[in-house]
């Protein structure tokens, strides 16, 4: 087996405290109240934070390249499907 | 994989207990492939009907309770942070350190399924949940935002409770590692210096063999449980969040 450069524990704690972070920017930023811009802004965050823990927490940075174009191939499904739905939703 | 059967050719011996670690990790993802458009799918009807309905997903959206929310998203974190340092314990060789960080996940992962049930339980006594006497005489928004309310994060907490199985059962074949591992390959007679010297050591290392086979198992339980995260990090905003 080929060796994986191993993260160290101080990593993981670092990502935990982004994370907390960025759960308070969340819940702070939907108080203000932005109207349409909440939606978009929480999207956002989440998105940032889903991210942290793929890569950080999933190890998705030392994973072979199938397993990175196979999650971004999964992830363009969804995206198109929601695109059609929308197409077809919008115009109804 | 040229270079796993590289490896597996040079070490005849070592054929039978052959692992394909690539194989494993690639298997998990596929599987959380699947529950990603799973859940996918569940979150595009939540989009579809919330631009259908804002007004009604806002105002339904305020019995939520953001606090509850916050509390078991911190929770979840959490429970991906000690799995994470599970796993890296594993890799490092503390077996015991791992069991540990594993035993604290299972507690914030059971610790969540307490907050979520009590605050179903809360929301029922209310007389809000779907089919509800209450319910059939608000607005269609309202009904489906409640349905997915309880169909989405009932899915999730589903998955909560089957992760907490599997960490489970992946912290029952850590506690008896050592002494499985230590004496097969004890029993193998295999050459290599280190499973010999794990088997003398016996308590706090496991045997290399066995310590690889539970190093994929714990990091694969791992994936299950930080995917279950990762959809919780998009749940919480869009469901406790839009009041």
């Amino acid at each position: 087996m080929e060796q994986r450069p191993l993260n160290g524990y101080g990593t993981y704690l670092l990502v935990w405290s982004a994370l907390v972070v960025l759960t308070a920017v969340t819940v702070t930023v939907a108080g203000l109240h932005l109207a349409r811009w909440s939606a978009l802004a929480a999207i956002l965050v989440a998105t940032i934070k889903g991210s942290l823990v793929l890569l950080y927490f999933m190890h998705l940075r030392r994973e072979a390249a199938i397993i990175k174009v196979s999650l971004l191939v999964a992830l363009l499904t969804w995206t198109v499907t929601l695109a059609l739905t929308f197409a077809d939703v919008a115009f109804r | 994989m040229s270079r796993g059967m590289g490896s597996t050719l040079a070490a005849p011996a070592q054929t039978a207990h052959h692992r394909d670690a690539v194989g494993a990790k690639l298997g998990m993802w596929l599987f959380l492939f699947t529950e990603l458009l799973l859940f996918g799918g569940l979150f595009l009807l939540y989009a579809v009907y919330r631009t259908r309905f804002p007004s009604d997903f806002h105002f339904a959206a305020t019995t939520l309770d953001p606090l509850v929310g916050t509390v078991n998203t911190l929770i979840l974190l959490t429970s991906s942070l000690t799995m994470v340092l599970a796993v890296a314990a594993l890799e490092r060789g503390r077996r015991r350190a791992a069991q540990a960080f594993l035993a604290a996940t299972m507690a914030l992962g059971a610790l969540f399924l307490a907050n979520k049930a009590s605050e179903w339980a809360a929301k029922i006594g209310h007389g809000l949940f779907p089919r509800s006497g209450l319910l059939l005489d608000r607005t269609d928004g309202e009904n489906l935002f409640y349905g997915l309310y309880y169909g989405m994060t009932g899915l999730h907490a589903l998955h909560v409770l089957v992760g907490l199985g599997i960490l489970a059962v992946i912290w029952g074949l850590l506690a008896r590692g050592p002494r499985r591992g230590g004496e097969a390959a004890a029993e193998r007679g295999t050459e290599r210096l280190g499973s010999e010297a794990a088997a003398e050591r016996g308590t706090e290392r496991l045997g290399s063999e066995a310590a690889a086979e539970r190093g994929i198992q714990l990091e694969n339980a791992g994936l299950y449980w930080h995917l279950v995260d990762v959809v919780w990090i998009y749940l919480f905003p869009l469901f406790y969040l839009i009041s």
